[in-house]
């Protein structure tokens, strides 16, 4: 039984880093909204993590088949950072530093508005795998003090 | 007077160790909430806890021989596991209601504190017919 307590912990922890991550690339985002450049090619672009369900009995234990819920416990993982290809935003402004032949600078593809969004998201998510894991401890402790 | 574990303790040993499965199973769901086309599970549990106390308590085919292959859910006590019916589907193929997750999570540990409290007052009553205080 406190092996299921346990792996609840696992993935409740799975989800937390998960959510950091998204948060991480939410504040590099933010962060980087009004990063200038004088080319398309070397222009900051928005990051976002993909998020995968992994299959913990599976991948951690091929041959074993005898825990007890096998492909129920489900944790998260990020499998990748992809670049967002949203079109560039090109501004005519020809007395900025970096701007090019045409008087153009390139400015991310980044929506603050959308990014914002992100992070109150993953802040929530993260909360609520915050308070699995905190209910799951609690569960064990109560599970061991049985009998006194 | 035979005492076995089984009869003793009753239905609360069933009791709990379903709810630790369903509250792990739970967790999954929440801790996907924004997994692209995760489907949420869960399992009747009802129908699981008349199982194990019919005796039977893994649902599975059993295993005689050794060369018999393992059967597909890989022995889960929890017999059937269902996909949740959204009733708001997203974009995102996504079949998880946060807020019912939670609910469902926090109704659950709540029974499993229920389940354990009553499994510890069986123990002390054991402990107290053994003193024969």
């Amino acid at each position: 039984m406190i092996m299921g307590l346990n792996s609840i912990i696992d993935i409740a922890g799975s989800g937390m880093s998960a959510q950091s991550v998204r948060l991480n690339t939410t504040a590099s985002n933010i962060a980087n909204a009004e990063s200038a450049a004088s080319s398309a090619e070397t222009v900051y672009r928005g990051r976002h993590p993909v998020f995968a369900a992994t299959y913990h009995n599976m991948l951690g234990h091929p041959n074993n088949t005898n825990l007890s819920t096998d492909g129920a416990s489900v944790g998260v993982n990020v499998t990748g950072i992809v670049e967002s290809d949203a079109p560039l935003q090109m501004r005519y402004e020809p007395n900025h530093p970096l701007a090019d032949e045409q008087g153009y600078v390139f400015y991310p593809n980044v929506s603050v508005v959308e990014e914002m969004a992100n992070m109150i998201s993953a802040s929530r998510s993260f909360q609520v795998n915050v308070e699995v894991m905190n209910s799951a401890k609690q569960m064990v402790q109560r599970v061991l003090s049985l009998g006194q | 007077m035979a005492i076995n574990f089984h009869q003793a303790l009753g239905i609360y040993e069933s009791s709990l160790r379903l709810r630790s499965q369903r509250a792990e199973i739970l967790s999954s769901n929440l801790a996907n909430m924004d997994t692209p086309n995760f489907k949420a599970r869960d399992f009747d549990f009802n129908a699981a806890l008349n199982q194990a106390m019919a005796g039977n308590s893994s649902g599975d085919m059993r295993q005689t021989q050794e060369r018999h292959l393992p059967s597909v859910s890989g022995g889960a006590n929890v017999g059937q596991l269902f996909y949740r019916t959204p009733t708001q589907p997203s974009i995102d193929g996504n079949t998880v209601d946060e807020h019912l997750e939670h609910a469902e999570f926090m109704a659950n540990s709540l029974e499993f504190q229920t389940a354990f409290t009553l499994l510890n007052s069986r123990f002390k009553g054991l402990l107290s017919a053994i003193r024969g205080e």
